[in-house]
């Protein structure tokens, strides 16, 4: 009994401390973004001399007329589809490859990974024009298909950097369970690598996800029509070379950060339940 | 058999390799040969009339000491990154590995800076470090330490340490993922072993989590390398790489020499000896994983 | 799952099939980098259908630094559009222009005695004209027609002034004077001169005001061309005044390390007393701060040998391809772009100062204040010389130096005339 009170009572004490410190770091990382819906909810005027954080006379009406100034419609679909597909490929062609570099034998294995983690290392600047000359030579300029594998070749080499990392560490009992059961490599990649990778994979879809959303430089090169353009050519709207309209900036960004808050509460949820449970019924 | 199971293997990585060879080596390609020419990235291209054999690279080695210095402050915020940011992000990982109260929540909290976009990042830092109006300086006035107050961006002896600080902020999101996500995959298993055999949760921490952690480790600190030496968006926005060149770093430097003087070709040169470098550090983290793996 | 692997790849497929549509011939296509004008464009786009039955297709890229790289390559594979704005130096343009992607307007502009010429404004043409015996080694003409005009000044909040004493109807005139005001601002808790320093540009801008003034055109030309050294005293003269402003505590904290944006958005909520900017900067304070009260003046001089001069012209140019195969109604709808109305009506909506000397009417009373100093403007652009890129770097980073204290006036001198040697000597191997 007595000990149980200590031990409840040192519980507590520790995880008031915890509380504090996660916390304090919570409170950095929300007070900006409030500091943004507040300021969509300001006048050009008031914005940056109103120091409240909500406004005493929210402009609500700000989220609408940058929906429609910024046209986002046809933005947030195209936005919607490029995301949806890259990371699709994304998913695919890396856990393919990456479970062949953690899992299978075949000659230049080596050669061929560290060819994939170069390519991380060498800055896009420089290869900004030959690309979109190589792009034009390919017809794939002002296309989709052409943005869409452009941004999977972009997010490739960390996927599989990162997924064989998980591989790696998996068991390989499981693997040489299915083996015997008479699973083709094909099926254990499937049955098997997939379903225990599922934290990696939720990371590799909450990181590519957000960074094609957020996407534009490579948008501008390949795109020549707006009907194309993904979401944060609609921003641009609001911050030309010499006027910024903040409010509305601030509420179309609003708009643009939700969907991708939302992907990644779905994907969250699989890093945690993690792979024990996908252990257990095996 | 054999030929045909590696073949089947093959096949595996053909997508990607094939998506690869596409969108990257022609790119690269172009970029080495452009490294040997002087070219303005306009004119109609002639490599016989441009090629200006190593001139470019004996250029950059030799006299462009603005290079090395902007190679050396992003070394600085690198280390400053793989350290407190890293370490950030693991203390926060184990806190929300544990089953606390409210866990959850915490867990999406700490995505937020990664989403956030650069403007709103850049807004609200500025206000914290301006000189005259700023949080930082109002705190550091009201706790009785105002002779810190600085003007933190404009100051060459705080500006790097201030662009570093707010590099780590938005950027431990993407550890404390990786982290949770890795802590996820060691089984409980082995923690309630560890518990039969009367070990604490520090011995735990030894025996169990670090080593089984060291491969996320070391993912994870190559991607804060790279992803930190090539920062450059959030050094435009927040000091220009000023002042004078105390924020500058490579990829700025790069930008300046394609756009600002319109020196492709050299700019080619920096984009390849910036990638040799990164290079070279990565592979000496992974052999030196492999090392610790083993022993 | 495989259901679901069906569905999406037909979305995938469908996706790919709306495809933008290919370029009529009737369609003359537009490419430029001011995405905040979107709408305005838009709507002349649409008035010029309506009277010409001629479609006119804007796409706007941002942010400029994109859209630098997108012209340069679109060049590289001849996919320029008909009508393109170049960002860059002088020397970007002209080599657009040796590459065979600009085409000479020089003709258009003469035809019917003059008549599309004389209607803008010199200075602005002159930005985007090549003379005979220029450095750059282009055909002489003009490429470009500005769709609207600018200059860069010295603005004063006349509230600020007033509230420490200060006549605002008479701002500071000499460079004495100017310290004198901030003295008295400073006093008062006021900051003096607030300005976008991290984007370097605006520094040479500055100082090439004072260089203009304090040693006059030519001697900052013959320095350009290498035949007067970076330091000569006049050149620092000018690096002192920089000095003297760190001394005095003249400039806003963080001027150095400010983005232009910031610099207005304080200027705008009276954070400082005076600000070097842009003409363009009325629309913004317009929408921050309709209210305040402010004029607009030359730099204060810090000479009487010479003028004051400020650099102005084309605020954004377009061109037109060379390439096109609608070059004749390219140009048509350029010209209508500065017909009088049109330019009163861009004007207006963006409270920019028109190309067209005659839409000058209107325009709200501070936008003329600018307007009225256009015969004391010059632009690099116009000079038919120019600095070596590394040079210009080390000038303007090495004045941001002298501000934090790092370098002396002296020791920038020596730096940049080292580094200007260096690049002779480099020219004359090749």
């Amino acid at each position: 009994m007595h000990e149980g009170t200590k031990y409840k009572i040192e519980r507590f004490c520790k995880d008031s401390l915890l509380h504090l410190f996660l916390i304090a770091v919570a409170v950095t990382c929300i007070f900006p973004l409030l500091w943004m819906v507040g300021s969509a909810l300001k006048t050009q005027q008031t914005v940056f001399s109103d120091m409240s954080i909500i406004p005493r006379h929210p402009l609500w009406s700000n989220f609408y007329h940058a929906w429609t100034k910024g046209n986002f419609g046809i933005y947030f679909l195209n936005s919607i589809f490029y995301t949806v597909t890259v990371v699709f490929g994304i998913v695919v062609v890396s856990s393919l490859a990456a479970f062949a570099f953690s899992r299978l034998q075949f000659p230049g294995k080596n050669v061929i990974f560290y060819m994939f983690l170069i390519a991380m290392m060498i800055p896009l600047p420089g290869s900004f024009v030959p690309l979109y000359v190589l792009m034009t030579k390919l017809h794939l300029v002002n296309t989709r298909i052409g943005y869409i594998l452009c941004m999977i070749n972009v997010g490739l080499s960390f996927s599989i950097y990162l997924l064989k990392t998980f591989f790696d560490k998996m068991p390989h009992a499981l693997e040489d369970a299915s083996r015997i059961d008479g699973c083709s490599k094909l099926g254990i990649w499937w049955h098997v690598a997939l379903p225990l990778a599922r934290p990696a994979i939720a990371v590799i879809v909450i990181f590519n996800s957000l960074n094609v959303w957020n996407e534009y430089i490579l948008a501008t090169l390949i795109f020549s029509s707006k009907s194309l353009m993904p979401l944060q050519r609609g921003l641009m709207i609001f911050q030309g070379t010499h006027i910024t309209e903040y409010p509305l900036l601030m509420a179309g960004m609003a708009i643009t950060t939700l969907p991708i808050i939302l992907v990644y509460l779905l994907m969250q949820k699989h890093i945690i339940k993690g792979i024990t449970a996908g252990t257990i019924v095996g | 058999m054999r030929t045909k199971s590696t073949i089947e293997n093959y096949l595996f990585v053909l997508p990607a390799v094939l998506i690869f060879s596409i969108f990257y080596i022609y790119p690269f390609y172009k970029v080495f040969t452009l490294a040997l020419c002087q070219w303005d990235g306009i004119a109609q291209f002639s490599f016989a009339k441009s090629f200006i054999g190593l001139r470019n690279f004996k250029e950059l080695l030799m006299q462009d000491r603005v290079w090395w210095q902007a190679m050396t402050q992003a070394g600085y915020i690198t280390l400053i990154a793989l350290t407190f940011q890293n370490a950030l992000a693991l203390a926060l990982a184990l806190a929300c590995d544990r089953d606390i109260k409210g866990a959850n929540i915490y867990r999406v909290i700490f995505y937020i800076p990664p989403v956030l976009s650069g403007v709103v990042v850049g807004l609200v830092w500025r206000w914290i470090y301006d000189g005259n109006y700023g949080l930082l300086n109002y705190w550091l006035q009201n706790i009785g330490l105002s002779h810190l107050i600085t003007d933190w961006l404009s100051n060459p002896k705080t500006a790097l340490t201030s662009v570093a600080v707010i590099h780590c902020w938005k950027g431990f999101g993407w550890g404390f993922i990786i982290f949770l996500a890795g802590l996820q995959t060691i089984p409980r298993q082995l923690y309630e072993a560890a518990k039969v055999d009367g070990a604490n949760s520090w011995q735990m921490f030894k025996k169990v989590t670090i080593p089984l952690m060291v491969p996320v480790f070391i993912l994870v600190s190559i991607l804060t390398i790279l992803g930190t030496m090539q920062v450059f968006v959030l050094i435009l926005s927040m000091t220009g790489g000023g002042p004078g060149y105390h924020t500058e770093v490579p990829v700025t430097r790069i930008l300046a020499s394609m756009v600002g003087s319109s020196r492709f070709g050299y700019a080619c040169s920096q984009s390849i000896i910036f990638g040799a470098i990164l290079m070279a550090v990565s592979f000496i983290q992974i052999r030196l994983s492999k090392y610790m793996r083993q022993a | 799952m495989s259901c679901s692997f069906i569905v999406f790849l037909s979305v995938f497929l469908t996706g790919c099939a709306f495809e933008g549509s290919a370029p009529s011939a009737e369609r003359i296509n537009v490419w430029h980098w001011m995405s905040d004008r979107e709408e305005t464009f838009l709507e002349l786009a649409k008035r010029y259908e309506d009277e010409t039955g001629i479609k006119v297709n804007f796409e706007l890229y941002a942010p400029s630094e994109a859209y630098a790289q997108k012209i340069r390559a679109a060049a590289q594979t001849a996919t320029l559009p008909d009508i393109f704005g170049v960002l860059g130096e002088k020397r970007d343009l002209a080599s657009f222009i040796k590459a065979g992607h600009v085409y000479n307007l020089t003709d258009e502009m003469n035809q019917d005695e003059k008549i599309w010429k004389r209607r803008l404004f010199s200075k602005a043409l002159a930005v985007n004209e090549f003379r005979i015996g220029s450095d750059f080694g282009v055909e002489p003409g003009i490429y470009g027609v500005p769709i609207d005009v600018m200059n860069i000044q010295m603005i004063y909040n006349k509230d600020l002034l007033a509230k420490v004493g200060w006549d605002p109807s008479n701002p500071p005139q000499t460079w004495d004077e100017f310290l004198e005001a901030n003295r008295l601002l400073r006093e008062n808790g006021i900051q003096g001169l607030v300005s976008g320093w991290a984007d370097i540009w605006i520094i040479d801008c500055l100082a090439s005001n004072y260089a203009f003034n304090i040693m006059g055109e030519r001697k900052v030309l013959d320095t350009i061309r290498g035949k007067v050294p970076y330091t000569d005293p006049d050149w620092i003269k000018v690096f002192d005044l920089f000095r003297q402003m760190r001394d005095e505590k003249l400039l806003a904290s963080g001027v150095v390390t400010m983005v232009n944006k910031t610099a207005e958005q304080l200027f705008a909520n009276n954070r400082a007393a005076f600000a070097f900017n842009g003409s363009w900067c009325v629309n913004v304070y317009k929408g921050m701060n309709p209210d305040m009260d402010y004029g607009v003046m030359l730099p204060p001089r810090a000479s009487g040998k010479y003028p004051m001069m400020i650099w102005g012209g084309a605020g954004s140019s377009f061109m037109v391809n060379a390439n096109s195969e609608r070059i004749e109604k390219a140009a048509a709808f350029l010209k209508w772009l500065t017909d009088k109305e049109q330019q009163v009506f861009l004007a207006k909506e963006t409270n920019n100062l028109p190309a067209n000397k005659h839409s000058l009417e209107d325009i709200p009373e501070v936008l003329s204040q600018f307007a009225d100093d256009m015969d004391n403007t010059t632009h690099p652009n116009i000079w038919g010389v120019e600095e070596f890129p590394v040079v210009k770097e080390t000038f303007k980073k090495g004045i941001q130096s002298i501000i934090i204290g790092e370098k002396t006036p002296q020791q920038l001198a020596i730096e940049i005339q080292a580094i200007k040697e260096r690049e002779l000597m480099k020219l004359y191997e090749n």
